[in-house]
């Protein structure tokens, strides 16, 4: 077998699996068995790509072979497969929750093989170097997502499908006049390819003004500041598992494509980084400070996620190397610990029969245990030493202060406040507070009456992805290796373009 | 040509934002499919316009000699067009959802999602 075409293994995995399942239509126990079983071993291969790319340096595969770069490439550089290796683990981690919170009806609607497409699209987003099929994978992702959002139609599902539908319509649109343009100016769509190509462009106000739609296509993907009012708004009307996966993995597609694109393509642009500057700050005060008024559970975790989008863009205006350290970390960090909050958010649910902050309560004196493993997530990302959210916060205070950007560290310890204050504020809610009745509903599977397979399986994935936060945390100084690399990777345009186009490295 | 294609453009553009900004459902979709032809246009533009040179290789050579259409803008559109008209489909079926359930085409009392619940 050529090496180079374990780069396809990420996505032929999810392709197949999705087309098997099709065939399985309307079985729900072949569907969820057989998704926990493709998602593990996605799992493994993204492992294996993993290993391969951390030993032997950047691999690339040109679709058709056509050679670099007039046809697809993908790219695996560290930074990809890490995410593809943390992707699988949210796909293994959400599709064994789905299998117990997903009810049946939906599981019929065709709910396993979109999930999928959709974990397809994130690694093609993740693994491609081409700037055109980065389009399509987005596309892909938010066509899945739109099914995921909707299916089962209630009623606040369709009006935050409406809101999710029209935000991240318009995003794709402005991304697309952003290639256009691009492809008007150089002729070319290949990143590392444009990467040689942009400086060169003699119309420098051209070149800003792609700069800016690229920043607004993928800033309403990111939900950065002025963009964000989709996220709070969709967020928590699906079933747990589909906002599980959407809030660890949706929104960092977009910092991940900002990382991408502009380290790439508009390397030391003075104007973008002001402008992200200026959307972080931001950022983090709208989602922070709207967080710690919500009372629903799930929307105050929406909220809580723009707020930490912020501090990534706040680590990417910085710019410098030691920052992007704390940017990647804290993206393996946020994927890992978002997940698992929408999924603590379903387990309440489960246990209550509520959202709401007003009725919820008392689960630490009924299920201690269930509590304790509830703490880790909520703890990591408050950021409490020596916890996974504590290190890559460290790094970016550091780095702001060694670069002495006061205004930008400031609001990066004033969202950990927040953070921190909103986290307080569920934790004494949620499982301190005596609840005030027990809410009755009908046609609602309390927690006790469930069997113990099916309580094992609420817990098996949130345990799993609190062990992973936990060695995020106690294991930092692996994580800190592989972040290390990743951001010299990042500033080394150089080594990058000539892997893709395969010219002999200087 | 150009000219008119760039009008042409900008009045798709145009037309589409502002048919975004109505209170509408209807309305709101229209202007979404307004502005994706629009960039579909704008990738066509961009490619820059060449008449009756097919981007064919002559025999005998191994590139093509002179002036020649850039088939890459082409196949842009046409991915382009199909993932339009997919996520166009979705939002035409959304909408009719949407007024059953609802009732009304109007935005702003689609808007229950937004409550302090």
């Amino acid at each position: 077998m050529i090496k180079e075409n374990i780069l396809f293994l990420p996505l032929v995995i999810h392709l197949f699996a999705a087309i098997i399942m099709l065939f399985g239509w309307g079985k729900v126990w072949f569907q969820r068995w057989f998704s926990m079983g493709s998602n593990a071993l996605a799992v493994a291969l993204s492992a294996w790509l993993f290993l391969v790319v951390w030993k032997g340096g950047i691999l690339t595969a040109h679709a058709g072979g056509w050679a670099p770069p007039f046809g697809i490439t993908l790219v695996a550089d560290t930074l990809s497969v890490s995410l593809v290796l943390i992707t699988s683990i949210i796909g293994l981690a959400v599709s064994i929750f789905s299998a117990a919170s997903i009810i049946s009806q939906r599981v019929k609607f065709g709910y396993f093989p979109i999930l999928q497409i959709l974990i397809l699209g994130l690694n093609g987003a993740f693994l491609t170097g081409d700037l055109f099929n980065l389009y399509v994978w987005f596309e892909i992702i938010i066509i899945s997502s739109f099914v995921l959002l909707t299916i089962g139609g209630e009623r606040v599902q369709l009006e935050a499908a409406v809101k999710y539908f029209t935000l991240n319509m318009l995003s794709s649109i402005i991304f697309l006049t952003a290639i256009a343009i691009v492809y008007g100016l150089t002729g070319t769509l290949n990143m590392a390819d444009l990467a040689l190509k942009i400086p060169a462009v003699e119309q420098t106000h051209l070149v800003e003004l792609t700069a800016i739609l690229f920043l607004a296509g993928f800033g309403t993907k990111a939900a950065i500041f002025p963009f964000y009012f989709w996220l709070p708004s969709s967020y928590h009307t699906p079933p747990d598992a589909v906002s599980a996966i959407f809030g660890g993995l949706l929104t960092k597609l977009g910092v991940y494509a900002i990382i991408r694109v502009f380290s790439l393509l508009y390397a030391d642009s003075a104007l973008i980084n002001e402008i992200l500057s200026i959307a972080a700050g931001c950022t983090i005060l709208a989602g922070a400070s709207a967080a710690i008024v919500q009372n629903n559970l799930r929307k105050i975790f929406s909220y809580l996620i723009i707020c930490h989008i912020g501090f990534m863009i706040a680590g990417i205006a910085m710019g410098s190397a030691l920052a992007l350290v704390g940017v990647i970390f804290y993206l393996f960090h946020d994927i890992v610990v978002k997940t698992n909050l929408f999924m603590l958010a379903g387990l309440t649910h489960r246990i209550t029969g509520t959202s709401s902050l007003r009725d919820l309560g008392g689960i630490y004196d009924k299920y201690p245990l269930i509590a304790l493993l509830l703490a880790v997530p909520l703890f990591s990302l408050v950021g409490v030493p020596p916890l996974s959210g504590f290190w890559p916060k460290l790094a970016l205070i550091t780095a702001g202060f060694s670069d002495s950007r006061w205004i930008m560290t400031g609001f990066i310890i004033l969202g950990s406040f927040l953070t921190l204050l909103a986290i307080a504020k569920v934790w004494a809610e949620v499982f301190w507070k005596t609840p005030p009745e027990f809410s009755v509903r009908p046609n609602f599977t309390f927690w006790e009456k469930f069997e113990n397979k099916r309580k094992l399986m609420y817990l098996l994935p949130i345990g799993f992805l609190s062990a992973i936060s936990l060695f995020i945390g106690f294991g930092a100084g692996w994580v800190q290796v592989v972040a290390e690399r990743i951001s010299a990777e990042l500033s080394d345009t150089l080594h990058y373009v000539n892997a893709v186009l395969q010219l002999p490295n200087i | 040509m150009n000219l008119l294609l760039a009008i042409v453009t900008g009045l798709l553009y145009a037309a589409g934002l502002y048919l975004v900004l109505r209170r509408s459902l209807v309305k709101l979709i229209l202007g979404l499919i307004l502005l994706g032809n629009g960039v579909n246009l704008l990738i066509f533009l961009m490619g820059r316009l060449v008449k009756g040179h097919p981007p064919i290789i002559a025999d005998g050579k191994v590139i093509v000699d002179g002036i020649f259409a850039d088939p890459v803008p082409q196949a842009l559109i046409l991915t382009a067009i199909v993932i339009s008209f997919g996520l166009q489909s979705f939002a035409i079926i959304l909408i009719q959802r949407v007024y059953k359930v609802v009732k009304t085409d109007d935005l702003d009392e689609i808007n229950t999602t937004d409550d302090y619940a």
